[in-house]
């Protein structure tokens, strides 16, 4: 990675979920799946190059690299202000031999010191992901995201709180 | 689901180790030097501190080059959160808590 954290805020989520990979990819990449916990359904082809798009939400951005089930990277961009580019890369490991369980990780950077989206994502990750783990472990949505309309990792959540 | 919950709670229960989240929450990506700079503690406490908290999964580490960078992992506390809060009480919480935040004159 060629980030400079020293420089650039940067956000790192760990969350450990009993599942497989694939089940966790695809609750990563499936419009149905991602509307359950997150109340947003993400769309694309998730081939690199290709642009990712989410109903519900504003946001969008550009597939950067795409090898399912383990490893996915995609810019994130604000729809009002195009230079506000940043990137998202999830990792998908298995632990060691304990079977079933998943370490799924989520790094954000590339954050623009400038703007407030550093405040807006770090409130929205850690519950869209805690919602992924309960949907993933006892397959029912926690109810405290759904129903938060158009947002997309806290978007809307910190415009509550202002 | 698995209720590993119990680590939380008791990596919470320490004075020391929420100084060491409250100082990765204002920023992120510090190694153990930095980490250690800040608080009257040794290195070896500060390392035990840390062990304990990346245990509960409080702290997540990335390395970059050969140096571990901490950072703070707030998805058990947000599943704390949404087990017991639920989606219609969390802006009157959040306005009673700035309030009170307010009314102490503590600013974060």
């Amino acid at each position: 990675m060629t980030s400079q954290p020293m420089t650039k805020p940067t956000f790192t989520y760990v969350t450990y979920i009993k599942s497989t990979p694939e089940q966790v990819w695809d609750a990563l990449t499936n419009p149905e799946f991602t509307r359950q916990y997150w109340d947003v359904e993400m769309q694309s082809d998730w081939k690199v190059g290709s642009p990712w798009s989410a109903k519900g939400s504003p946001m969008s951005g550009k597939i950067l690299e795409s090898n399912p089930p383990h490893r996915l990277v995609y810019t994130w961009m604000m729809p009002d202000d195009p230079t506000d580019v940043s990137r998202v890369s999830f990792d998908i490991e298995t632990i060691g031999d304990i079977a079933d369980m998943v370490c799924l990780k989520v790094l954000h950077d590339e954050l623009r010191a400038d703007t407030d989206m550093a405040s807006k994502i770090s409130d929205g990750w850690p519950r869209v992901l805690s919602s992924l783990k309960t949907l993933l472990e006892t397959g029912a949505p926690m109810n405290s995201w759904a129903g938060i309309k158009r947002s997309c990792a806290g978007v809307s959540a910190c415009e509550e709180v202002a | 689901m698995t209720d590993n919950l119990d680590t939380v709670f008791k990596a919470l229960a320490d004075a020391s180790r929420r100084a060491l989240l409250d100082r990765l929450r204002a920023k992120g990506g510090l190694t153990l030097g930095e980490l250690c700079e800040h608080h009257d503690m040794s290195r070896q406490a500060v390392t035990k501190h840390l062990a304990i908290l990346e245990a509960a999964n409080l702290v997540a580490t990335v390395w970059r080059g050969r140096e571990k960078l901490h950072y703070l992992n707030p998805v058990p506390i947000a599943e704390i959160h949404t087990r017991w809060v639920s989606k219609f009480e969390r802006t009157r919480l959040t306005a009673l808590n700035n309030l009170k935040q307010a009314l102490e004159k503590k600013n974060d």
